[in-house]
């Protein structure tokens, strides 16, 4: 068997296993700042373990490193798949591989350092974040190398949700990247004031909007209809939320800047682009979810597709979440607080984390050519995980709303009621039981890990053939 | 308009929104607004991917569409109330400023004279008023507590304030005059000046007069020193001056601290205390009660 009809699976395997690898890591990291805040101790009056250094290793870890090789893996698995082609360069895929590791190995060593541009989730400096650029473009050209080979005239829909999500994620790269180099570790950024924050902001906004949310959409596509043996529920539905959501996203930046120096012009278009947004997101829930539409029964022998479905419920709450906290009323009592936190948790935890580990159990066995080495264990996962999330951001939701009602209760003379101390204080109980609550999602993780561990020991890589296309009916 | 460098934004923004929200709407009704044919079954669409992966055509949630179009609606209505169409004031005429304007306005009509009536009595009296110390209280838990602590008891660089000691003078009307217009603790680095040496003499002989242990070999020589470029503010006995916010070093308190390294670090780089003004900030009244209130604190 020559390498043009068998599936470039080697790549998929390195990014799946890295996947799981930096999963640990970048939920660890999380459990120990989340730790710290509860005791503050913890940071041993060291700057390398100060939380300040270690907020953004976590962040980083868990969107670009975790997130981000659970979307090469599944993506050049999907793409190879459902164009019936193996990957348009196996060298270029290769280097993508080692180039993400090279930007991920660097991240984890600066940003303890204190070496960071300081922007939200673009905290790596100038670079690292040139390898990005250059390491995303060879993406790029693998990715839509292959869609050009493919033997299925129509594309399908998942590759639209992977494919707008590697050129928005360019864009934003680059755009919000730019900087004025003054050495090899430090840069000032090339904007100015609110205009600075504006661009940071639509960068920030639609790395959620198009790293965490579109990419992981192209995973639902292929992954939920795969794993419940279902036609995907509609079509129509795809077209419409597809286009409605990469074309809203981009204008819900301004919500992070409500009641600041962002003009007012700028707040409402963004405010009011989040509440248009809630429907579009909801299309992908509604479609993933209907998919199971004759096959409900499946949730209740099924752990793998349980997870994908539940992933696809918190997505749906999140995506409700987010457009009412848009809203510059709530945000006035949400902004600031650990109900942002919590939110992001229940998109992150529930949705990108949830729908990653799907796809893995479904993925793994396939590439090792092994069943999974217990069932059991998947349920045991799915349990702890789902209580560990539930925690999180219960507890977030609560300490969240109390903190923001704490900071504005006024008393009888109009003096504030709380000195800040206070609402820290007030907070406590909840930092400890979100520790718990994350503690409990990566202890979930570990039994995957274990679970993963015992399947493919000894096993021997799997070598694909590439099937005909079947004949359209 | 003032937010557009040109008239021109203004339009570009108008204009690319609302051809942006009427395109939304009518891609929605158009894909989105389908039913099924009555008697019509839902069919595939007729490709197939990797062997099994089909596509159903059902039409869109009903209550989805709704949803989608009432949203829509929703923000096409907020968008004329309200400012987001480049420079148009919205029909509303809110504005962030306007409304925070509104806020201060109202909280100060309200709250104002609650303030205003502690003004006409003296400091001495207020500071046994137990109504103008709840007041007081409060306002130095949100203003205060930040860099002298919830107790009061200041931290490194920031000033006890429930001992006798006061660098810039502790009646009532100094202690108004500090928050009031703020203050500059000023101790100038002295590393470029003295030989390492000197420094550290001075810093032994320093202690001596905080009654330290020091090294006795250093302190003539540190005594010396002292004459001839410190005491011009810390006196010659070390007893500080409040003119300047100089520390009197002959006491047991040490803002910056009073181990050798400290006191070394603060002659060799010089110290610079801030205390910022609150005037414009909290206004007249609100400092009178909080000077009242830091006076109750230490007598």
């Amino acid at each position: 068997m020559t390498d043009s009809n068998t599936y470039n699976y080697k790549v998929v395997r390195q990014f799946a296993i890295m996947t799981i690898v930096w999963g640990v890591v970048g939920m660890a990291v999380g459990v120990f700042i989340a730790a710290q805040l509860a005791w503050p101790a913890l940071n041993f009056d060291l700057p390398w373990l100060s939380f300040g250094r270690l907020r953004p290793l976590h962040t980083n870890a868990v969107i670009f490193a975790f997130g981000g090789s659970a979307l090469f893996a599944t993506s050049y698995y999907v793409v190879q798949r459902t164009c019936h082609a193996r990957l348009c360069s196996d060298k270029l895929a290769a280097f993508t591989f080692w180039g993400w590791q090279t930007v991920i190995v660097s991240a984890a060593i600066t940003l303890p350092l204190g070496i960071t541009s300081s922007k939200e989730y673009a905290e790596l400096e100038w670079p690292i974040d040139i390898l990005i650029a250059v390491v995303w473009v060879s993406y790029a050209w693998v990715f839509f190398g292959t869609i050009l080979k493919r033997k299925i005239k129509h594309i399908y829909v998942a590759n639209w949700f992977y494919g707008s999500f590697i050129i928005t994620v360019a864009v934003l790269h680059i755009v919000n990247s730019m900087a004025l180099p003054v050495s090899l570790t430090k840069s000032y950024s090339a904007y100015a004031g609110v205009q600075d924050a504006m661009i940071q902001w639509w960068y920030g906004h639609n790395a959620v909007g198009f790293f965490l949310t579109a990419g992981f959409l192209g995973m639902m596509y292929y992954f939920v209809p795969k794993q419940a043996n279902r036609p995907v529920y509609s079509y129509r539905l795809s077209i419409i939320h597809f286009w409605a959501l990469v074309f809203t996203y981009i204008w819900a930046g301004p919500h992070h800047l409500h009641y600041t120096a962002l003009p007012d012009w700028a707040q409402s278009l963004g405010m009011t682009m989040s509440i248009v947004l809630l429907a579009p997101s909801w299309g992908g829930m509604i479609n993933g979810m209907m998919t199971l539409s004759g096959a409900w029964h499946k949730l209740r022998s099924d752990p793998i597709l349980r997870i994908m479905i539940v992933s696809l419920s918190f997505y749906g709450m999140s995506t409700f979440e987010g457009p009412m906290m848009a809203i510059k009323t709530v945000n006035a009592l949400s902004h600031y607080t650990d109900w942002t936190i919590g939110h992001v948790h229940s998109g992150a935890l529930g949705w990108v984390a949830l729908i990653s580990l799907g796809c893995l159990y479904y993925m793994i066995p396939r590439l090792y050519g092994r069943e999974i080495y217990s069932v059991k264990l998947i349920e045991v996962h799915f349990w702890v995980s789902t209580i560990g999330i539930v925690l999180y951001i219960a507890s977030m939701w609560v300490s969240g709303i109390m903190q923001g009602l704490m900071w504005r209760a006024a008393n009888d003379d109009g003096t504030l009621t709380y000195s800040f101390v206070e609402t820290v204080q007030a907070m406590h109980p909840f930092y400890i039981i979100r520790f718990l609550g994350g503690a409990m999602f990566l202890l979930g993780t570990l039994v995957m890990v274990y679970n993963i561990w015992k399947t493919i020991a000894g096993s021997k890589p799997v070598i694909a053939p590439i099937p005909l296309p079947a004949a359209a009916h | 308009m003032a937010d557009f460098t040109s008239g021109f934004w203004s339009w570009y923004v108008a204009i690319l929104s609302i051809i942006s929200f009427i395109g939304v709407l009518y891609f929605t009704v158009r894909v989105g607004g389908k039913k099924l044919p009555p008697g019509e079954k839902v069919e595939s669409m007729g490709h197939v991917w990797d062997e099994d992966l089909h596509e159903l055509n059902n039409p869109a949630p009903r209550w989805w569409y709704l949803m989608f179009l009432f949203t829509t609606f929703w923000a096409m209505i907020y968008l004329f109330l309200y400012p987001g169409l480049g420079s148009y004031a919205g029909y509303l005429g809110w504005s962030q400023i306007g409304q925070y304007e509104e806020e201060v306005q109202a909280a100060n009509e309200k709250y104002g004279p609650i303030f205003d009536k502690f003004l006409s009595s003296d400091l001495e009296s207020l500071a046994k008023n137990p109504e103008a110390l709840t007041v007081g209280s409060r306002l130095f838990s949100t203003y205060c507590t930040t860099c002298h602590g919830s107790d009061a008891r200041g931290a490194r660089g920031f000033p006890n304030l429930r001992d006798k000691d006061w660098l810039f003078g502790g009646d009532p009307e100094n202690i108004k005059t500090t928050i009031m217009h703020g203050r500059q603790g000023v101790m100038a680095a002295w590393g470029a000046l003295i030989s390492e040496k000197e420094i550290h003499d001075t810093a032994e002989y320093i202690r001596t007069l905080g009654g330290l242990s020091a090294d006795p070999a250093a302190i003539a020589s540190g005594q010396k020193t002292f004459t001839t470029f410190c005491a011009v503010c810390h006196g010659a006995d070390g007893k500080g001056n409040i003119q300047l916010g100089a520390p009197n070093l002959s006491d047991d308190i040490w803002l910056y601290g009073g181990s050798s390294k400290k006191i070394i670090e603060s002659i060799t780089n010089g110290r610079n205390g801030v205390m910022p003004p609150h005037q414009d900030f909290l206004g007249e009244a609100k400092v009178h009660i909080l000077a009242a209130y830091v006076y109750s604190l230490s007598n």
